[in-house]
């Protein structure tokens, strides 16, 4: 029994909470139960589902990666205490919940298809010859409501079906390529893979190419800035820390086009 | 007017020939139709089995789209489409154990009880255009042309969903005639064309349609008119094949009843798509002076 709980009108100021996603447990901080591949843990409440299982012991050699919810390596599939739904997550951007039920997803089979994509067709008839199991779809849904990314998995594909690669690849765009929707998939579709496949088409052969880009490279190629880094190069490290301190910077928040530097030689 | 409008998958790939004539017909016709903004495959064929209500999710889901987006009349112009949504429909709506089941499962959407209203576009002239409007409209009438209807068997089966009474080809006639050419009758008007089955077991097929073509000669038809993208594979697209097979004597083109209206409409030939039908669909029709050769 501790303390605030002996003086109940003194637990706001005396209970200890663990603060972020700091591992270390401050004496007397609010732990909760959750329950990972079916074992009861207690850990600090304030803790993402991979602090919590570090915290107790686990050690990720696999299913973890840059720990930012981009890489999507730590897949989690969790139930919560009462409710049929299943729910789902990336370990390192959910915060534990009371009485969760967790386990970890590191990899999950998909077929993906080899092709080259200099000698493709840049059409959606090459996706449906590379992926003829894209026509197993009963638009249950279970990919939406798997991804952890909200992506509309189910709509991206249908964009597909109806030869529209453009919209799949905009759809499909935040994926992470985790794999929990093909986990779930009823058709057993690689959704993941198919959108990728999908979204090198169209940035290869479908979206407008940038023009000032490539004016920007011609530059570059026609030997335009060599003589600037060139110049760097060779510079004395003084005067290049000089240089840089004085050097302008664009203001924090300028609106796209309204700022331009006074030296404008290289523009 | 305005009426929601769902395209299906294949109007949208192999058969923008029946997709984009309708759209731009219409507009001719003073109807907009308005493509949902989201939807998926609905499922194209109609599940026998009484217990297999996955397969009714794929439909279910495409009403509810239609519902969100202000419900009322959903039209649609594939007859496969056609008869996948309306069967989907009636279950939604007569059936409650179903009903109850297949709400259940799909808990991420709002409950549908059936109340969009799955209309086929021919059903639409019937009802709501008036064969005299349409008369009216037509600038070059396809005066010289015979075409027989080609119902299929999705268009009026079951009956219960059909666009007209099993037997009777009477909405298809006002409609060719309407378009000022001469309708033709045939009597396998609602045979099978081999459907699904050029897939796997192609000898089969090749002999429904046969039958169907080879009726279609004999009847004097110049051309069939339909509204199915499978049996416009199977009846224009390999017509060629079962000729040079010698399965037929007498090439039969066929049309979407869109791309006739297009061109009756006035609407340019070149975005008809007839580079999407046989290459003797286009013979015919320059042949009758309907289009420029």
């Amino acid at each position: 029994m501790n303390k605030a709980q002996t003086h109940p009108t003194n637990e706001k100021q005396n209970q200890k909470i663990a603060t972020g996603d700091r591992a270390i447990l401050p004496d007397g901080a609010k732990t909760v139960p959750i329950y990972v591949m079916g074992k009861r843990y207690e850990v600090p409440e304030t803790l993402t589902i991979m602090k919590a299982m570090e915290f107790v012991g686990f050690k990720f050699i696999r299913g973890a990666g840059c720990r930012g919810g981009i890489c999507g390596a730590c897949s989690t599939v969790y139930r919560k205490a009462g409710d049929y739904k299943l729910h789902f997550g990336l370990a390192c951007q959910t915060v534990v919940e009371p009485n969760m039920v967790l386990t970890q997803i590191p990899f999950y089979p998909a077929n993906r298809a080899v092709y080259n994509i200099e000698e493709i067709e840049p059409t959606a008839e090459s996706v449906y010859a590379l992926y003829p199991e894209l026509f197993r779809c009963v638009a249950c849904n279970n990919c939406t409501k798997a991804c952890p990314m909200d992506v509309e998995v189910m709509d991206y594909i249908s964009a597909i079906k109806q030869g529209d690669l453009a919209k799949a690849a905009v759809l499909s765009f935040d994926c992470i390529q985790c794999g929990l929707c093909a986990s779930r998939c009823m058709g057993e579709l690689p959704q993941y893979h198919i959108a990728q496949l999908v979204r090198r088409i169209y940035g290869k052969y479908i979206q407008p190419r940038a023009e000032h880009l490539k004016k920007r490279v011609q530059e570059i190629d026609s030997g335009k800035y060599d003589g600037i880094v060139k110049a760097l190069t060779e510079m004395e490290l003084e005067e290049l820390k000089r240089r840089y301190l004085e050097s302008e910077r664009e203001p924090n928040m300028a609106l796209p086009g309204e700022w331009l530097p006074k030296d404008q030689e290289y523009l | 007017m305005k009426v929601l409008y769902y395209p299906g998958c294949t109007l949208k790939t192999k058969a923008r020939n029946l997709g984009d004539t309708a759209v731009e017909s219409l507009a001719l016709l003073d109807i907009e139709l308005e493509e949902l903004s989201r939807w998926n495959c609905c499922g194209a064929v109609h599940s026998l089995a009484d217990d297999d209500l996955i397969h009714l999710v794929a439909p279910v889901r495409v009403l509810i789209r239609a519902l969100e987006q202000g419900g009322g009349r959903l039209v649609t112009i594939c007859s496969m489409c056609y008869n996948t949504l309306a069967r989907a429909n009636r279950v939604m709506r007569d059936d409650p154990e179903k009903r109850k089941t297949i709400n259940l499962f799909m808990d991420e959407e709002p409950d549908y009880q059936g109340e969009v209203e799955v209309v086929h576009l021919l059903s639409m002239f019937r009802d709501e255009v008036g064969w005299d409007l349409l008369r009216e409209r037509i600038k070059i009438p396809l005066k010289g042309l015979k075409i027989a209807p080609y119902y299929g068997c999705t268009l009026q089966r079951p009956r219960e969903v059909g666009i007209e009474p099993v037997g009777r080809f009477d909405l298809m006639k006002h409609f060719i005639e309407a378009l000022g050419a001469e309708a033709v009758s045939m009597t396998s008007a609602d045979r099978c064309c081999g459907s699904y089955q050029i897939l796997g077991n192609p000898e089969v097929a090749k002999d429904a349609s046969s039958i169907i073509l080879a009726d279609a000669g004999k009847s004097g038809a110049d051309a069939l008119v339909l509204s199915c993208p499978l049996c416009e594979f199977n009846l224009d697209r390999n017509q060629g094949v079962l000729f040079e097979e010698g399965r037929i004597s007498k090439v039969v083109p066929a049309f979407y009843f869109t791309q006739l209206l297009a061109l009756a409409l006035g609407v340019d030939p070149r975005r008809c798509h007839l580079e999407l039908n046989s290459e003797a669909s286009i013979g015919l029709l320059r042949d009758k002076g309907i289009i420029a050769s």
